[in-house]
């Protein structure tokens, strides 16, 4: 049997279908072995993918052979095959990762679900990004927004659970405004394949509920993007989740809802004037400057290293958004190199406090002093992505906000060049934080660090630092993925 | 299209209003859970009542009839129905551990209990 037409299906099915197995086994061991294969199968077929659109174009796979526009569409382009490869590749990191990491702080009879709702979260993600149809969408997001709900519920601290309400209130609200705008979406032009809704909303373009649909969809894509003002769920389920789930969730979950709000942009909305009627661009570029000032401001006051690089991770969707609002190929070829780098650089980040939280028992400031001595290495890596955060030439993050930077020169806006490098100096005062931490404090007497970091939790973690140094100096893989999917989203806006 | 004609958009919007007031407003666990049930319940008119014709029948193709109401909402919400019911079951399961650990299920009491922090640290 040739399964390669079937490839978009089995993007999705192999850790759908790999999920209730998990839980029948019912045994953490094979569950783990399980959860690696289809894990791993996940990113061979999005690295399979990508190749074949790079190739041969937009692949589009109808879901039990019904034709769109009526029956589910999945449709991989230039753009969805991008961010598939980022999702897949790391869930394939993460989760050998997560074996000694969850040891810890997940109890041993939990671990098998663990990986259950690893596997559901990672199918929910996909599920988002390859399918071509709006409702789709909505039950995806949710696959993925319930099975995170649950992991972040996994955390050692009570205010894990709390964190978990708190995101499953935000998140149900913000699913809700999407499952709205699609509906009035649907209302007005009579079909649920986004392709199909781009050619034809044109024709109801003028209309109230087409822009209450922008509107919702905005607000509630926003919600899960953690744009701010709209990011309070995410420093808290980022600090008390498991370190595994925090360093996956970093590096995947708000970039698929960036991919989505991409999607119903420029593939949806991008073909009527509704822009023209809205000032979108402008509420975006205030907000995304607001995030990058105001969350980079208090990322610098906080007490937790996990916190910090919560909060900064809200200055960095500032700028993604801040591309996107350029509304040019350079801005959003900026957009989603960063979504990429930001991406890898956050996961890297987490995944070494992971190994911080396991040796020292926290991520305190005050547990991490003179870390630099103790775990030499990690401190290393945190500093290296540190740099990647601030945007130092050599590292993954220079490379998008170069672009970026290129892309505000295009627009003419010499103060946004300003306001780029006055907010990146932000992010120097609080990576400068832990280096002070670490490298010129003594250990305090309290504190004591017991065991070394286990090879499994290492290796990956330095793959994802390694990647962030690589993408940083050979960018053809990033930047030429992300230029070709921007001039694609562009082309669908003329 | 007359004032009655929206009826259904009113009750919509009623709903949709009352229960995210009910989020935002209420700092009990279990009353946000049930503002939020409304909140997708209205979601779930939104969608199911202009799929209805008046005088439609049921999509069966007959020579008896030529006005036919449109399945696909209904199709479309039941899976929604399912999203919202496991979302709730989810949040109560949250709010049953939620209590077992602080002893309270009022917002307020609980970001208090949280206040204090430990000796040395602010460990997650």
């Amino acid at each position: 049997m040739n399964l390669a037409p079937h490839l978009p299906a089995l993007q999705v099915v192999v850790p759908l279908m790999a999920a209730p197995l998990t839980v029948l086994l019912r045994q953490r061991d094979l569950a783990y072995v399980l959860a690696l294969i289809a894990s791993w199968a996940a990113f061979i077929i999005s690295a399979l993918l990508w190749l074949q659109v790079e190739a041969t174009g937009t692949i589009s796979y109808a879901i039990g052979s019904w034709p769109a526009p009526w029956g589910i569409e999945y449709r991989v382009d230039r753009l969805s095959a991008f961010v598939l490869v980022l999702v897949a590749g790391v869930a394939a990191v993460v989760l050998p990762y997560s074996r000694a990491s969850i040891e810890t702080e997940v109890p041993r009879r939990q671990h098998y679900l663990f990986y259950t709702m690893f596997l559901l979260c990672l199918a929910g993600l996909l599920g988002i990004t390859i399918t071509g149809d709006a409702f789709n969408i909505f039950v995806f997001l949710e696959v993925s927004s319930l099975s995170t709900y649950v992991l972040i519920a996994l955390g050692r601290d009570r205010r894990a659970l709390f964190a978990s309400y708190q995101y499953l209130i935000m998140g149900t609200i913000g699913a809700t405004f999407i499952v709205i705008g699609i509906g009035l979406l649907y209302l007005m032009t009579g079909t649920l394949n986004l392709a199909d809704m781009g050619r034809r909303i044109a024709a109801v373009q003028n209309t109230r509920p087409v822009l209450a649909a922008l509107a919702f969809l905005t607000v509630g894509i926003s919600l899960k993007l953690a744009l701010f003002p709209l990011h309070q769920w995410l420093p808290n389920a980022y600090a008390f989740a498991p370190s595994a789930v925090s360093a996956f969730l970093a590096a995947t979950a708000t970039k698929v809802a960036v991919y989505v709000l991409l999607r119903f942009y420029y593939s949806v909305f991008g073909q009527s004037q509704v822009f023209a009627r809205l000032p979108m661009q402008e509420a975006m570029l205030l907000l995304a400057l607001a995030g990058m000032f105001a969350a980079s401001a208090i990322a610098i006051f906080q007490t937790d290293l996990k916190r910090l690089f919560a909060y900064s991770s809200v200055g960095q969707v500032g700028y993604i958004i801040l591309g996107l609002s350029f509304n040019s190929t350079s801005g959003l070829t900026a957009s989603i190199a960063h979504l990429f780098n930001h991406g890898i650089t956050k996961g890297a980040i987490f995944m070494l406090l992971g190994c911080v939280v396991l040796v020292m028992g926290g991520t305190s400031m005050a547990r991490v002093q003179g870390l630099g001595k103790r775990m030499p290495l990690t401190s290393l890596g945190i500093v290296v992505c540190g740099l990647s955060l601030i945007g130092v030439p050599g590292t993954a993050g220079f490379v998008s906000k170069w672009y970026l930077l290129l892309a505000a020169l295009e627009k003419g806006q010499w103060w946004l060049v300003f306001l780029i490098v006055a907010s990146s100096l932000l992010a120097v005062a609080y990576v400068w934080r832990f280096v002070e931490a670490a490298y010129f404090r003594e250990p305090r007497k309290d504190v004591v660090g017991s065991g070394a970091v286990p090879w499994s939790m290492g290796l990956p973690a330095a793959v994802l630092v390694a990647a962030t140094g690589y993408f940083g100096l050979d960018t053809s893989f990033t930047v030429g993925s992300a230029s070709r999917a921007a001039a694609l989203l562009m082309e669908g806006l003329r | 299209m007359t004032g009655s004609g929206h009826f259904s958009y009113f009750v919509t919007v009623f709903l949709m209003v009352a229960g995210l007031f009910i989020v935002i407003a209420r700092s009990n666990l279990i009353k946000k859970l049930v503002g939020l049930g409304i909140f997708q319940t209205s979601v779930y008119l939104l969608y199911i009542a202009p799929g209805k014709l008046v005088g439609g029948t049921a999509p069966i193709l007959s020579d008896a009839f030529s006005v036919y109401s449109n399945p696909l909402p209904h199709v479309l919400i039941l899976t929604a129905i399912v999203v919202g019911v496991a979302t709730l079951a989810l949040g109560l399961a949250l709010v049953v551990r939620i209590r077992e650990a602080y002893d309270s299920i009022e917002e307020d009491d609980i970001l208090a209990r949280d206040a204090a922090p430990g000796p040395i640290e602010q460990d997650p």
